[in-house]
């Protein structure tokens, strides 16, 4: 063959492969969309995002309650992950010796990938025993669901806000240092402010990654189609609602246009905490 | 009938000794080919058990077990995705057009915690536990404490007879948590002091079996009748099966079959 | 304030070290725990056996058609986009930008979305049954953006003397691409891949109702299988118990196939430290 028709050829090809991935991205919305809508149309958009009732029997379905309980494991979760994180990640950044942040950094991106069901398994066998006999309550609860997830999102948001804090030029540090602020001020002062766009978009990347978390917050969770009245309660998020029932519900049935339903509010929320993070790097730069 | 059976058996047995002589000419004769399953993960144990025996009979026969739920194997059997859907309750109206073959029965045992005074209740407080309309221990001769419902995922075949026969027209409450299987909610319930579910009489082992009605629940009581929650296991086919999943159906109820699931702590068909 | 900045630094750092500390045992205690937990349950017979009689031959098996269908899917894929964005794309157009962005907005999508998706597209709309080929195609989805990256940064880190070099030569376009760039962007490709089979391991939510769940040994791409991870999901809360064994004994099991995981993942990771450390250096110093 010519090299040049070849030359032609493979210029079409790799074409034809990076529109792959809008391809792909287009069919995802357009597939859950297609069964997510007839989800919303056969239950009513208003009884469907506000109804808390989910049944099978009658065939009412409704995700006010997973709503809920997904935006409240989210909360929680970064209510205890944010601080703890920022804190590594500044440690990690500027204080740490070099011989410890050789081996703390790659021990998080270690725990990047490990399985979910990992974290969910340590999670139905000792962490749920242990508020079940110290807490009380059952064990499976929304306080399970959120350690399980706070330990889950430390890595990205550690690793990504160390980045962030790495980005801020050196001289604002140094100037400030110069003027004769201790170690601390510095950072306090000049280095988390210049960072803070990163940090936050980082803390906003980790929410959604809660939110989309499915495996280890089905196992932990309890799964109760009830709003909790305290975090030892056990609660549902919308991810944990299809990991539940997606294996029983036929194809084409209410009930699986119900679980694409809950597919679009989660891709909502994604899109909306993508937004958000996007402007602030936005913003950064 | 029995006789039949045999006779059936036998025919299939003496058709696989002549078959591998010939392996071209008598394909139509041998049984070879797959049989796809796919259903109830209640029934699943016993459905692999056959297969294996099945399949050690009739070395070219391969049989294939999904996993899904009652729901899915009624589904993909009527649209002929599998040739065998399985469920561990009855088939629903919508989905009447399958023939159904019952191959085991089970039952359904309401379990609590070894340590709860609680030995027995009646279908109606079951009910109202369950409704969550009763939250208390105290209010059905317990410790006082409160009452934690376990409970099956959507899609479950014994979440379906337990429904049908106990809750009837009742909703269960969304306070229970849902599990998606007999062996979780056997280790919650063995553990939580407040807690009841419900699950297959061979999920009883490290809790307390309530007696119902009166009646204990035990395989015997389950065999004679007299427990009220037994339910039949069935497989389900879109018309009249062909070779080699007719055969299979027929090993499955067979003598030999039955004893598989004797052994798998199944209730028998017969009696 | 009349703390002094002096003590106020003590306090923030000793505060910082205490953090990372919890973290580091927190993290330490979890694995140590599985792996505690799990190793009394790993045996010969249970990580070979035939997975009908409680074994894992199955998921094993699973697990490696899984992982290389999804590898034969992805990495051409992914490369080829990685080789347009850097080599191909107009400098000054939008395009380029918005793959990009449709590449971050695939990697933000939360894993059970690719399952539903797959659901729907793969399984009901092309292949007609739950299969290890929809299971791959899923996760090929989902890995696109990691392989896209891998391989992006491994391409644009080829000097551009050697390209020029080659251009200057007569060579056209694709033949620079195919004898210069993508050798010597060949570790950070095979980088790319080891992070996809990472994630096709690990993933579990994309393969619910995709991959099948036959607890058979598979033999084509068309037979249904489960996953390492979906199996351990299966076993912790889905698996009915039978011939004597307890829900108990059944979680041990779920620990032993957490162990093989973290000790897959573990080795997964140090292969692509040293690639991504020493060998790299090594092939770009020896073209």
């Amino acid at each position: 063959m010519p090299r040049y028709l070849v030359d032609k050829i493979s210029r079409k090809a790799v074409l034809l492969c990076a529109l792959a991935s809008f391809f792909i991205l287009v069919l995802i919305v357009v597939f859950i969309f297609r069964d997510g809508m007839a989800g919303f149309i056969e239950n009513g958009i208003g009884a469907f995002l506000f109804g808390t009732d989910w049944s099978l029997k009658r065939g009412e379905y409704g995700v006010g309650v997973m709503i809920l309980g997904s935006i409240s494991v989210t909360l929680g979760t970064i209510i205890i992950a944010a601080p703890l994180s920022i804190t590594c990640a500044i440690f990690l950044a500027e204080i740490a010796p070099p011989e410890v942040r050789e081996v703390v950094r790659p021990a998080i991106d270690l725990l990047v990938g490990i399985p979910s069901v990992v974290y969910g398994l340590m999670g139905m066998v000792w962490l749920v025993p242990l508020i079940r006999d110290h807490f009380g309550g059952g064990g499976y609860s929304l306080l399970a669901a959120i350690v399980v997830l706070t330990i889950m999102v430390l890595p990205t948001i550690i690793s990504l806000s160390e980045d962030s804090l790495r980005s801020v030029p050196r001289h604002y540090k140094e100037s400030a240092l110069a003027l004769g602020a201790t170690d601390w001020q510095a950072i306090w002062r000049v280095l988390l402010p210049a960072a803070r766009p990163g940090i936050v978009s980082a803390i906003i990347l980790g929410m959604g990654r809660v939110i989309g978390e499915s495996m280890a917050c089905y196992m932990v969770i309890g799964n109760a189609f009830a709003f909790p009245s305290s975090v030892l309660d056990p609660s549902r998020t919308l991810t944990s609602n299809i990991v539940g029932q997606v294996e029983e519900a036929a194809y084409g049935s209410s009930h699986m246009h119900a679980l694409f339903a809950c597919g679009i509010v989660l891709l909502v929320f994604i899109f909306i905490f993508n937004s958000v993070s996007f402007t602030m790097g936005r913003r950064e730069g | 009938m029995k006789v039949k059976r045999l006779l059936i058996t036998l025919i299939i047995l003496g058709s696989l000794l002549v078959a591998p002589t010939d392996s071209t000419m008598a394909a139509g004769d041998e049984l070879s080919g797959t049989i796809k399953e796919d259903g109830s993960t209640s029934v699943l144990p016993l459905a692999e058990a056959f297969a294996l025996r099945f399949m050690k009979l009739h070395p070219r026969v391969r049989v294939i077990y999904g996993g899904g739920g009652s729901g899915t194997g009624a589904k993909d059997c009527a649209k002929g995705q599998v040739d065998i859907g399985a469920t561990s309750r009855e088939l629903k109206i919508s989905e009447a057009d399958l023939i159904s073959y019952p191959i085991a029965r089970d039952g359904v045992a309401i379990i609590v915690h070894k340590d709860n005074p609680v030995d027995e209740l009646s279908l109606g407080e079951v009910a109202r536990v369950y409704a969550g309309e009763i939250t208390n221990w105290e209010e059905v001769g317990g410790k006082s404490g409160k009452i934690r419902l376990y409970s099956r995922e959507e899609g479950s075949g014994t979440r379906d007879v337990f429904e049908s026969k106990v809750m009837k027209e009742k909703d269960i409450s969304g306070r229970a948590y849902f599990k998606k299987s007999n062996g979780e909610i056997q280790t919650a319930v063995a553990r939580d002091p407040g807690s009841i579910g419900y699950v297959s009489l061979g999920y009883i082992e490290g809790t307390k079996a309530l007696s119902i009605e009166g009646v204990k629940c035990t395989v015997e009581s389950c065999k004679k009748g007299d427990y009220p929650l037994v339910r039949r296991l069935y497989f389900h086919t879109k018309g009249t099966p062909d070779e080699p999943v007719k055969a299979f159906i027929d090993f499955c109820r067979s003598e030999e079959g039955q004893k598989i699931v004797e052994q798998l702590d199944y209730i028998p068909l017969t009696l | 304030m009349n703390i002094s900045p002096r003590v106020t630094q003590r306090i923030a750092f000793g505060v910082m070290w205490g953090a990372v500390a919890i973290v580091l045992l927190l993290l330490l205690f979890i694995i140590g725990y599985i792996l505690w937990r799990g190793f009394s349950s790993l045996s010969f017979d249970f990580v070979f056996g035939p997975t009908t009689e409680g074994g894992l031959r199955a998921p094993l098996v699973g697990t490696v058609y899984i992982v290389a269908l999804t590898l034969l899917i992805v990495v051409p894929l992914g490369v080829g986009t990685a080789v347009w964005l850097s080599e191909y794309a107009p400098i000054k157009g939008r395009f380029a930008p918005f793959i990009r962005y449709t590449l971050d907005g695939l990697a933000g999508i939360p894993s059970i979305i690719f399952g539903l998706f797959g659901a729907a597209f793969f399984v009901y709309m092309m292949i007609g049954e739950q299969c290890i080929l929809a299971g791959a195609l899923t996760l090929a989805c989902l890995s696109l953006p990691f392989m896209v990256g891998a391989a992006e940064e491994a391409i644009r880190s080829v000097p551009k003397s050697q390209k020029e070099a080659a251009l200057a030569l007569g060579a056209t376009r694709w033949q620079v691409t195919w004898r210069v760039v993508l050798p010597a962007a060949l570790p950070g490709i095979i980088t790319g891949a080891i992070l996809c089979t990472g994630t096709a391991i690990a993933e579990t939510a994309p393969l619910l109702a995709t991959s099948g769940f036959s607890a058979f040994t598979p033999h084509s791409p068309l037979d249904g299988c489960r996953t390492l991870a979906l199996h351990l999901f299966y076993l912790a809360t889905e698996a009915p118990c039978t011939g004597g064994v307890t829900h108990e004994d059944l979680v041990d099991k779920a620990m032993g196939v957490g162990v093989i995981l973290i000790l897959v993942i573990v080795i997964l990771n140090l292969l692509m430290r040293f690639l991504s450390g020493r060998y790299i250096a090594r092939m770009r110093g020896g073209k």
